[in-house]
């Protein structure tokens, strides 16, 4: 990893706490809390498309993270569907604040996550990517086939958020939302545990010879990935005020991938650029809509032939060019 | 007194038995080597012992205590480590830290603390960092800390899976063909340190195709050919026992001590 050549040798111990951890999130936090809003006022349209980028970026940092232990995960649609279900009833039916339900999605993802990432998690490269892509068409079918409140399969009248009245307060929560899971996950990576999945990502064996529980750290990771994939569908949910069965399809999925990809693998920050860059390139290019998945493709082609390591693998190949030009 | 402890070990892969019963007891403090033909189940031994297999009979002890079963993380904490053939590391990371991950005993902080860069946690970081030099120096490596382990030259990556191991704290280090593919002055420096590694307090047991290095280092040898153990001893007994001789005569391009 890029991030590992960067470190120079030193896991955790140049990472103390505040410091650091403010120089990391500084500059995104500005990003998002001020200059967005001032560029975006009074424009409630591109605000919530920016809010709708913040909340998916929020599950595709969930996807990064089991990218990191070494799978490929198509299944974050099937979460953010369970994570938008259990949100949708607990809001409708129970009554609950989205504050509680925000929360308990995440405990409700990480829940099932565990469960079934336990046996499928001994697949590896593409056999475990072929289940858990089908396992967002099985969470697909089964809300189609048990949520009876509505036609379809849907929840409609979803409470907003209480105290979240506007399209900028809405904003403003996905930011909130998207920096705090971009800290712990950033953390997550710096830490010991961090280094734990880049060393199972490398060498599973290897890794169990040196003691390290990779089954368990594996499903540590997923259901990590799985909370964040809920509790992206919770805020969604909340956000649209409804849920269907085909909110969250297999396309879905397959996208929070190729955010990370885009983005780049290497970086905490990769999901998050390479979320909000297509995002934001869709919605220009709107008016060519049916082309989209041309375009997705063809861009995706672009990047993994010329920059492997994704978007931000840009300024050090950018650097190694003007060093070896000189 | 026996350490390391292996009863009656079998390992049948459908009609093929590649392990018959196989026992032997490793001293603490010494270097046991199990060298064989080849074909002779020294791999399949080797990992019967670090449980990355499952053995159809037997069983391996560690102070008295029965290891096999347990999966390979967990006997990989009791102390047994094990290194691979060739090449295996963290290719992607450098060659500090490799080992540094590979501190994974004796921290004070958890999970948790690790995620919130406790105090305790970071002290354990600086805790593995130091190691991990110390053991890269002990094992000449210190001046290569920094670099990318896919950019290493080939020697020092087998010099690197071994910090790896010892970064693990074993007790008992298992060797997996550490001479394997060497010229005679690499296998000397090699030797070296395999004896340095003693030196430290940790026991080793090795599995060699290399007889003359093996003659070397060994305090006692066992000997298996087509799964049994047909002889164990000191080296000088090894070498004039006639059916060690014969098993290895048998071989073409075998001769013991050449």
């Amino acid at each position: 990893m890029a991030t590992s050549t960067e470190a120079a040798g030193t896991i955790g111990a140049t990472s103390p706490g505040s410091r650091k951890a403010l120089i990391a999130i500084l500059p995104l936090a500005i990003l998002l809390y001020a200059v967005v809003p001032f560029i975006l006022r009074g424009q409630p349209y591109w605000l919530n498309v920016m809010t709708n980028a913040a909340i998916l970026s929020f599950g595709s940092l969930g996807v990064w993270v089991t990218f990191a232990i070494g799978r490929v995960n198509i299944a974050q649609g099937a979460f953010a569907l369970l994570g938008g279900y259990t949100t949708a009833i607990l809001s409708t039916v129970f009554g609950l604040s989205f504050w509680l339900c925000l929360p308990l999605s995440g405990v409700v993802a990480a829940l099932v996550g565990t469960l079934i990432g336990w046996p499928l998690l001994r697949l590896r490269g593409i056999y475990f990517a072929m289940v858990t892509l089908s396992l967002t068409e099985a969470m697909r079918l089964l809300f189609l086939n048990t949520v009876t409140l509505h036609d379809g399969g849907g929840v409609l009248n979803i409470p907003r958020p209480a105290g979240i009245d506007t399209p900028l307060d809405f904003y403003l929560f996905a930011a909130t939302l998207l920096l705090v899971g971009y800290l712990a996950v950033w953390r997550l990576a710096g830490s010991r545990i961090g280094w734990v999945f880049r060393s199972m990502r490398q060498n599973e064996e290897l890794a169990m010879s040196i003691g390290i529980n990779v089954a368990r750290y594996r499903v540590f990771a997923f259901a990590f990935c799985s909370a964040m994939g809920g509790m992206a569908g919770a805020s969604f949910a909340s956000l649209q005020q409804n849920i269907y069965p085909a909110t969250y399809t297999v396309t879905d999925s397959i996208n929070f991938m190729l955010y990370c990809f885009l983005g780049g693998l290497d970086f905490v920050l990769g999901p998050i650029v390479g979320t909000f860059g297509l995002i934001i390139a869709f919605e220009l290019l709107r008016s060519i809509q049916e082309y989209q998945a041309l375009l997705y493709g063809a861009l995706m082609i672009l990047v993994m032939l010329f920059l492997p390591n994704g978007v931000l693998s840009l300024p050090s190949i950018l650097g190694r060019f003007w060093r070896s030009g000189r | 007194m026996s350490f390391l402890k292996v009863e009656g070990l079998t390992k049948r892969f459908g009609g093929l038995v590649a392990v018959n019963g196989v026992s032997f007891a490793v001293n603490q403090g010494e270097i046991l080597s199990v060298i064989g033909p080849n074909g002779a189940g020294k791999s399949t031994l080797f990992k019967l012992i670090g449980s990355f297999m499952t053995p159809s009979a037997g069983r391996v002890l560690l102070d008295g205590a029965v290891i096999s079963g347990l999966s390979p993380h967990k006997v990989a904490r009791t102390g047994v480590v094990r290194t691979f053939q060739e090449t295996t590391v963290f290719k992607e990371m450098t060659a500090l830290q490799n080992v540094v991950v590979a501190h994974q005993l004796g921290h004070s902080a958890g999970p948790v603390g690790a995620f919130f860069a406790s105090p305790a946690a970071r002290a354990d970081d600086r805790r593995s960092q130091e190691n991990a030099e110390e053991i890269l120096t002990y094992l000449g490596l210190g001046h290569v800390r920094n670099e990318l382990a896919r950019n290493l030259p080939h020697g020092y990556l087998r010099t690197l899976g071994i910090a790896i191991a010892m970064a693990a704290s074993p007790r008992i280090l298992l060797l997996d063909e550490p001479f394997a593919g060497m010229n005679p002055e690499e296998t000397d420096r090699a030797v070296d340190m395999v004896e340095g590694i003693r030196r430290r307090g940790i026991t080793v047991l090795l599995v060699e195709h290399d007889m003359r290095a093996v003659m070397r280092i060994s305090d006692r040898i066992v000997v298996i050919s087509f799964g049994s153990k047909i002889a164990e001893g000191t080296p000088a007994e090894i070498r004039d026992n006639p059916t060690v001789i014969e098993a290895y005569l048998g071989q073409d391009d075998e001769t013991i001590g050449h």
